[in-house]
């Protein structure tokens, strides 16, 4: 199977402007990248180098300063990321654009199984079939499932981020953006998300990652992009 | 007249003002026409607005009948009775319904049926049945323009949940033609239904408060109630569920009223004391 | 995605009024108060879009002019320009040229309102069912059964003891009257519901269940929400996209995440780095 560019990211500068200190932060600077469907493309480099704004950026939660981000939408549409509206973002992130972060942001009372199947919801999928999908997917990552009727709020680092990593997966995205997914998993729980990564991308999802270790990289990385920190310019 | 003043009290100039009132109350019916409201000799809320109606329509060939909650005898009826026939010279004045063709009325509706060649006249004391809901006028105006009655319904709604029934004994919001929802005066519920497809025509005048409006003949006229809780008129069965009846004409069909004897004892006789009369002599050959 | 409402240019001011009042207040003049005839402009040129089951959050501090948007909206206030576009199930409606009959048909069945101080969308003096049945009688259900009925499942669904639907509201602690009023303002299954600081001076635990309820049923009846706070946190729980206002006007507007994330106006930035 030949895969076909799903994401190409042309030149594309991050900077911030402190209104406060009237300083220009450079974060990302002149990154160029491919993303193809079935394949996972990892970005690696030095702390600072702006590997998070990268992904951040295709997500829209950063505004692009400069370059392109050209992707080919299910309808066959080639979209700039940058440029696109809000509601085409916001359609993209609910219908084929998934983000796993290190952190999980959750309603107060939502339980485990809801905040996995969320996306399905989302899509119009009824509560009883979202769930089913969901408690696969928990087996699959091994939270015990007593945990699933809890909302996650109380859980360990490791069982958040696979509750997170389970809530970006569950709608098979078309594209999905990974920024360590298994930064505090123990071996045995990392074997299992690989797993499941490498079995998503059989499926067809191209993948944008960060990962913590580059042992990680090697194993599931198609396609390596190394960023460099953008120099201050003086 | 030699004494200066005017056939009917009301110079002729405030007569007209009326009538027109009058006109355009029964062009749009259940609306409140404000009128300009004269000072009459006695105190408002004695039924100014009724006896100002009475005066803008009577001629000297009518012949009137004053009562006070069903009473020809009461010192209201016969204080105002008095005051026209001092004020109209010629007319005739009756206590019997049938001979009588404009009828004063305060409270009641006459038990026998009214003819089309008759027009009651009934003294309102609040012309606006929203006021329970909404003390602002200008408001209030905006809701009935806009058939806005929902917050009324809402009273009813609460009366049910409080007492299982709408707890409303007079007053009762009625809608009129299907659009303006007027109160129809202190009259019993028992009389309420009388207001719909009426042979006559019926006026009712506010003195304090400035206002004229009519249930035209013929006209729909609907006390308000939800689908499944139908409105109901006062229930005069015993605990032995038979009817009660007027001790002194035995009528099993008319409003009463309730009395305690000299004996401590409940008793019931005819509200309308013309009717009452009329059955008794009926009874008596 | 369907659209739902379109604002165009709405703009309130509160007092007489002169031809200097627009160029002479906004952020960049650090003030709403023209300088030249001392009327307040509330909001000025506020235009969006909102789609069907689309949550907006309006956030801005007190006289930015939040409020005033959503006032103007349920014909609270009529704006001094502007425009509005209602897209109805039966057609699209200019709200601010419908005559009150139609607009207090929009708003009895169409339209939903929250306010922050729930003694204006309650009437303290009726229960909370016969709140509920207002809205209700409103729209012509006329069946005693039936309103109880129904009065009876929206209070359950917000979370109000329906043992105490008969009781007046004022009894009742500010959380359980806010779920009154928003068990009111979906009495009619409203396709829009206008939410103005609905969780403010609620203790944290009650806002997070008000707020948890809200999202409720936006993803069960699909109901397009605009919500106006000052609150970030409320902000980012809620809202898909933001306007952040000041002085009346917008002074950013973007997808709420990268608003707090990634904040370009110097006042928004201010705000995300003052909140925690």
């Amino acid at each position: 199977m030949t895969s076909k560019a799903l994401l190409r990211v042309e030149n594309l500068s991050k900077t911030f402007f402190l209104h406060e200190q009237n300083k220009v932060i450079p974060s990302s600077s002149q990154v160029n990248l491919t993303v193809y469907s079935g394949k996972l493309t990892a970005l690696i480099g030095p702390t600072g180098a702006g590997k998070s704004s990268v992904l951040k950026s295709i997500y829209r939660t950063y505004l692009p300063s400069s370059g392109r981000l050209l992707y080919e939408t299910a309808a066959g549409v080639t979209l700039d990321l940058a440029l696109a509206l809000e509601h085409q973002i916001l359609e993209l992130r609910r219908e084929e654009i998934g983000f796993v972060t290190q952190f999980l942001h959750t309603l107060p009372r939502q339980k485990t199984l809801d905040v996995v199947a969320m996306p399905l919801y989302r899509q119009g999928v009824g509560k009883l079939e979202g769930r089913a999908r969901a408690a696969e997917l928990l087996a699959e990552l091994n939270i015990p499932e007593r945990l699933w009727e809890v909302p996650p709020a109380t859980f360990s680092g490791g069982e958040k981020q696979r509750v997170n990593l389970a809530r970006g997966l569950i709608a098979s995205p078309r594209l999905l953006l990974l920024d360590e997914p298994t930064a505090s998993l123990d071996a045995k729980t990392t074997d299992r998300v690989v797993d499941l990564i490498q079995r998503k991308k059989q499926q067809g999802v191209g993948m944008l990652a960060i990962f913590h270790h580059a042992d990680l990289v090697k194993r599931m990385a198609d396609e390596v992009v190394e960023l460099s920190v953008p120099v201050v310019s003086a | 007249m030699s004494n200066g003043i005017n056939f009917a009290f009301l110079d002729e100039y405030a007569k007209r003002e009326i009538r027109r009132s009058v006109i355009k109350a029964i062009c749009i019916p259940g609306y409140q026409v404000p009128y300009s409201s004269r000072e009459m000799p006695m105190g408002r809320g004695f039924g100014t607005g009724g006896l100002q109606l009475t005066l803008a329509l009577i001629g000297a060939d009518d012949t009137l009948k004053v009562i006070d909650q069903g009473s020809d005898d009461s010192v209201n009826a016969v204080n105002l009775r008095k005051f026209i026939e001092m004020t109209c010279p010629g007319i005739d004045t009756t206590t019997h319904l049938q001979e009588a063709t404009l009828i004063q009325s305060r409270h009641r509706i006459p038990e026998q049926a009214l003819r089309a060649d008759q027009i009651l006249v009934l003294q309102v004391p609040y012309p606006d049945a929203l006021v329970i809901v909404e003390p602002s006028e200008d408001k209030r105006k905006i809701m009935h323009g806009e058939a806005d009655y929902s917050r009324l319904l809402v009273k009813l709604y609460e009366d049910i949940v409080k007492f299982d029934e709408i707890t409303i004994s007079h007053r009762y919001p009625t809608r009129i033609n299907g659009h303006y929802i007027i109160d129809p005066s202190p009259i019993p519920r028992y009389d309420v239904p009388k207001l719909h497809n009426s042979e006559a025509l019926i006026l009712f005048g506010a003195g304090r408060e400035k206002k004229i409006y009519a249930v035209p003949p013929h006209c729909l006229a609907e006390p308000l109630a939800f689908d499944d809780v139908p409105f109901r008129i006062e229930d005069f069965t015993d605990s032995h569920g038979e009817r009660r009846a007027c001790k002194l004409c035995a009528s099993q069909t008319s409003f009463l009223d309730e009395f305690i004897d000299q004996q401590g004892e409940r008793v019931y006789q005819c509200s309308d004391s013309d009717f009452c009369e009329q059955q008794q002599e009926l009874a008596h050959g | 995605m369907d659209k739902i409402l379109e604002v165009k240019g709405l703009s309130q001011v509160y007092g007489k009024g002169c031809d200097l009042c627009f160029a002479s207040t906004g952020p960049e003049f650090e003030t709403n108060i023209c300088p030249h005839c001392g009327s307040i402009v509330a909001l000025h040129d506020l235009s969006f879009d909102l789609y069907k089951g689309e949550i907006l959050g309006i956030m801005g501090e007190s006289g930015s002019g939040k409020s005033t948007a959503v006032k103007c909206l349920y014909f609270d206030q009529m704006p001094v320009s502007g425009s509005a576009l209602f897209f109805d199930d039966s057609g699209q409606k200019p709200l601010f040229k419908l005559n009150p009959a139609q607009r207090r048909s929009l708003r009895n069945h169409r339209f939903g309102m929250v306010y922050q101080n729930p003694n204006l969308g309650l009437n303290f003096d009726i229960s909370a069912g016969g709140n509920i049945a207002e809205r209700l009688l409103m729209s012509q259900v006329m069946n005693y059964s039936e309103i109880r009925e129904r009065a009876r499942e929206l209070l359950a669904r917000t979370e109000v003891l329906t043992e105490r639907m008969d009781e007046l509201p004022k009894n009742f602690s500010g959380g359980m009257q806010q779920r009154v009023q928003i068990a009111k303002a979906l009495a009619t299954r409203p396709p829009l519901l206008l939410l103005d600081e609905v969780t403010t001076g609620l203790d944290l635990s009650v806002q997070a269940k008000i707020l948890d309820l809200i999202l409720e049923i936006q993803s069960e009846l699909n109901t397009a929400m605009i919500v106006v706070t000052h609150d970030l946190g409320v902000i980012r729980l809620l809202a898909g996209r933001t306007l952040v206002m000041k002085y009346g006007r917008v002074i950013e507007r973007g997808l709420t995440d990268q608003i707090l994330e990634d904040p370009q106006h110097a006042y928004t930035q201010q705000l995300v780095a003052s909140a925690l």
